[in-house]
């Protein structure tokens, strides 16, 4: 990967060479590599290293914004002339008020790249494959899953004079265990590949395929369902991108709309995002290079704030940004992408014996949101769904297909867990709900 | 380019591979974004790179640069060999290839007009005349309109001796309006929704779709919707459009017949396929006799179109279901001899970065011998359901369940009053086996839909691929979960 001043070298030659009124540089860069495996054994393995140079130029009122990966002297010229010609070109957007400049509270990274990480080679990545593939053959299974490591770059500078950068590194693993009609999953994250325990979740993994072998079917309804860390962080990421901000929220297709200060789900949930906590994929700044604020969405189940970036909060008397911006152009909204929820006081195993009668759910599959402002989710369950009675795991289940209201089910937990789990962008505990809808059944 | 390939080809051989390919892809959009009046993005964005391929040890390896020099391209070559031999000891089997005969060629875009030779200003103009044109037309707090165009040119070189420039041109182009009352939020799109319809082809597709022209009713009919009766659940006969009846085809009929998909290993990540292995040639009922379906990168525009899949291998026409029964996969030089064929060419990579999967091309339900207007006059009651709004469905790919912007009610075979947040839910030989029905007789009916953004893979890769369908009905379909999920109330 380009090192921290080749990066800054390119983001200066661009300002260099910009005639814009306001000039912005983003740029990634990084080495990515992945190895798959299937069928008890690795049938991908890739590696790829790239750099990304993003230019917006501001003329007026008029924005564009031009990218490539070619980082050549004449390219990067090149770049900074398109994207001064594509905004000429453009019309104005007249609530466009300004790039971003530099505030008081910057604050430099803090994240620094663990060196196992970025040193992890294809041959370690393949000695934890096959540990977990030990674990298949062992009990009878087929394994499938990932092991990833990563080493980027994020550099934002513009012409009002914001210099950020920041270095990271990234490392995951996935495991599917699958026997003849069952299966499990476990899956794990960390900036350090050292703490990526590949025994450990490829056994959890294990024993819910085993556990949940011989499935049976249940009639769709409303339950109490037990929902693993992993559906609860789905479902929290699906409210963050489709309602939690403040471009959703001016335009009228959040619940948010006209609900702020109120309560909007129970009073034992807290939602909030932060950039800077250990626990999530930090990222100090966000891509216009303002310091990620933390905001706190939802306090005691009343919706308290919305994270903004340079335009929304331009847009609207009394906002403040928030550091929460997606590469320019973005017409989605500054989304939170570092979620997190409050833990409680309950282990998995207090929840389920506290359950008469219930489901447990180890995670989603396919969520898709079937109505933003009433946050209605549809997805499947998948990978160890489980029947419980009378404080007991009985059996695994068929999977089944819920739709349902995410406030309605947030306003309906009565038990929380102790710890939770990071999943991309989100990280949260594992929630007992009451009437969870569950509105049909698949056949296995 | 072609020497750059050849060096990382080389390299890869001498440095043990038993098979080496390399991709140089290189890629131009622009996209145009228009909201409330006012341009909301413009972009210009190129990428380019080469990807090396190779089978060393028996495993796959594969890595990619955007460094386009011969140290680099060495580099990248020898690393593949590293990575596929780091892996090789897990195999229980060596990686084995289908036979292809080496190809050279030199394939040019069929685009009949360039959108890049269309002035960027003209461009913007057009959704800023579709946004006024819905601002006069109704009340709607969102209007959004987005035009994208793109050229990719792609070199491939192997080991084998092929080497096959391909050159392709794609435009989208689409318009929406989003309503809202404080209470309930409605959109409508035109042609389709998440960005509208995308082909392979030119400005020829723009002027076709006619936005401007259909601007007002979408405005007109987003703000109609918010005060439109709520679906009712229960059991009904529906007919779906061709926007929506494309995403149901990708979804329960596309994915589920990748055979990298069937044979497990998208297993941990998209899941499997209930079309399993034993299903082929074994009289397998799809859907209803009428139900025909393909797979086929042959087609003139299609957004899965091409020449040449990503392993040298030329587009075909495939049956997939043959009067309802199951009848072939898509396959590459990997898996295609598993079930004793030669590759039936789908395999695509997203850019030069990305190793290639077996992706859909253009999956077609075959038109059928109605007409959208008889079917609808020979409805005693039911719904036509348009435009896709949300999509799920299992990972074996049985259990779906669709959203869609609209129902118009069918009361004794005429259409009646529109009903908001529409959903249907099914398996999917059960639904197939319900279709009665198919549209196709008129002209312009049967449609290839573009779906530019289809998701599979770790790392991540989309494709673009292609539908071609004309509205059906379906009998008896389970519907309303939304409606169940407190959607009557309010």
């Amino acid at each position: 990967m380009m090192r921290r001043e080749q990066v800054q070298d390119i983001a200066e030659q661009v300002l260099a060479a910009s005639a814009a009124d306001q000039t912005e540089v983003l740029i990634f860069a990084g080495d990515e590599a992945l190895t798959r495996f299937a069928n008890n054994t690795i049938h991908q393995n890739v590696a790829e290293t790239d750099a990304g140079v993003r230019v917006r130029a501001v003329v007026g009122k008029r924005v564009g914004v031009a990218s490539g990966n070619d980082t050549s002297p004449d390219s990067l010229k090149d770049l900074a002339a398109r994207a001064l010609e594509v905004a000429r070109n453009s019309e104005p957007n007249e609530e466009f008020v300004s790039l971003p400049a530099p505030s008081a509270d910057q604050r430099e990274s803090v994240v620094q790249p663990v060196q196992a990480t970025v040193d992890c080679d294809p041959a370690q990545r393949a000695e934890a494959v096959r540990t977990m593939l030990d674990i298949a053959r062992a009990n009878g299974l087929q394994a499938a899953g990932r092991f990833a490591t990563a080493h980027t770059a994020v550099c934002v500078a513009n012409s009002l004079g914001i210099r950020s950068y920041f270095e990271r590194s990234g490392a995951g693993a996935t495991v599917l265990m699958q026997a003849a009609d069952s299966s499990g999953f476990a899956q794990a994250e960390s900036e350090d590949v050292t703490q990526i325990n590949a025994r450990e979740i490829a056994e959890v993994a294990a024993r819910k395929a085993l556990e949940s072998a011989g499935p049976r079917d249940l009639e769709p309804g409303a339950y109490t369902v037990i929902l693993e860390p992993l559906a609860v962080c789905d479902m929290l990421y699906m409210l963050g991108i489709y309602d939690l901000h403040s471009l959703a929220h001016q335009e009228q297709r959040s619940f948010t709309s006209g609900h702020m200060g109120e309560q909007v789900c129970g009073e034992n949930i807290s939602i909030w995002d932060d950039g800077w906590d250990p626990r999530g994929n930090r990222m100090p700044f966000d891509y216009e290079g303002v310091t990620r604020q933390r905001v706190d969405i939802i306090t005691n189940g009343i919706l308290t704030a919305l994270p903004y970036d340079s335009f929304t909060a331009a847009r609207e008397e009394g906002a403040a940004n928030t550091g929460h911006a997606l590469p320019a152009p973005n017409s989605w909204g500054p989304v939170p992408s570092h979620l997190f929820m409050n833990t409680g006081e309950h282990s998995l195993q207090d929840m389920i014996a506290a359950t008469e009668r219930g489901v447990l759910v180890t995670r989603f599959h396919y969520t898709n949101m079937v109505h933003p402002v009433r946050t209605v989710l549809t997805g499947m369950t998948r990978d160890g769904t489980f029947l419980i009675e009378n404080g007991q795991i009985v059996g695994g289940l068929k999977n089944m297909r819920f739709t349902q209201s995410i406030l309605e089910a947030l306003s309906n937990v009565d038990m929380i867990g102790r710890d939770g789990v990071l999943d991309g962008h989100a990280w949260a505990p594992a929630l007992r709900v009451n009437g969870f809808n569950f509105s049909s059944a698949t056949q296995f | 380019m072609d020497k750059l390939c050849r060096i990382a080809v080389d390299a890869a051989i001498n440095a043990g591979a038993s098979y080496a390919d390399a991709r140089f892809v290189s890629r131009r959009e622009e996209s145009v974004e228009t909201k409330n009046g006012s341009v909301d993005g413009v972009t210009s964005s190129t990428d380019r790179g080469i990807g090396v391929r190779v089978i060393a040890g028996g495993a796959w390896g594969f890595a990619a640069t955007s460094e386009l020099t011969e140290s680099a391209l060495a580099d990248a070559a020898r690393k593949a060999v590293e990575i596929g031999k780091a892996g090789a000891p897990t195999l229980e089997e060596p990686v084995t290839l289908s036979c292809l005969d080496p190809v050279t060629d030199h394939v040019p875009h069929t685009a009949k007009q360039d959108p890049f030779e269309v002035p960027l200003a003209k461009r913007v103009e057009l959704l800023l005349d579709c946004d006024r044109r819905m601002a006069e037309a109704a009340d709607v707090v969102l209007r959004q309109g987005l035009l994208l165009i793109s050229r990719q040119e792609q070199l491939f070189v192997s080991s084998e001796g092929s080497e096959i420039y391909q050159e392709r041109i794609e435009t989208g182009t689409g318009i929406e309006a989003t309503a809202a009352d404080g209470s309930e939020t409605q959109r409508r799109s035109y042609p389709a929704s998440h960005g509208g319809q995308m082909a392979c082809r030119g400005w020829e597709l723009v002027e076709e779709l006619d936005l401007p022209g259909h601007a007002a009713d979408v405005a007109r009919e987003a703000n109609a919707l918010l005060s439109a009766p709520h679906f009712p659940a229960g059991c009904f006969d529906i007919i779906l459009d061709g926007p929506q009846l494309a995403l149901q085809v990708h979804e329960s009929c596309g994915h589920p017949i990748e055979l990298d998909r069937v044979l497990g290993t998208e297993a941990g990540f998209a899941g499997t396929s209930f079309l399993t292995v034993d299903k082929l040639n074994s009289g397998y009922r799809y859907g209803s006799e009428i139900v025909n379906i393909t797979a086929d990168a042959t087609l003139d525009g299609g957004l899965g179109s091409f020449a040449y899949d990503d392993e040298g291998v030329p587009g075909q026409r495939t049956m997939i279901v043959d009067k309802g029964i199951f009848s072939g996969y898509l396959t590459s030089r990997e898996t295609a001899p598993i079930i004793g064929q030669a590759s039936q060419g789908a395999m695509r990579a997203d850019g030069w970065a990305r190793i290639p999967l077996i992706r859909m091309t253009n999956i077609n339900l075959l038109p059928g011998d109605w007409t959208l207007e008889e079917i609808i006059a020979d409805t005693d009651y039911g719904f036509l359901l348009c435009t896709n709004t949300s999509w799920s469905i299992d990972d074996r790919r049985l259990n779906f369940q669709f959203g869609t912007e609209v129902a118009f009610e069918i009361v004794k075979g005429e259409l009646g009053q529109m009903y908001r947040n529409p959903t249907y839910n099914g398996i999917t030989p059960e639904f197939w086996a319900s279709c009665d029905a198919i549209s196709g007789k008129a002209p312009g009916e049967w449609r290839i839909w573009g779906v530019p953004n289809c998701g599979k893979g770790e790392p991540m890769q989309t494709a673009r691929v292609g539908h071609g369908v004309a509205p059906a009905r379906f009998r008896s379909v389970q519907c309303g979960a939304m409606t169940q999920q407190g959607g009557g109330d309010q």
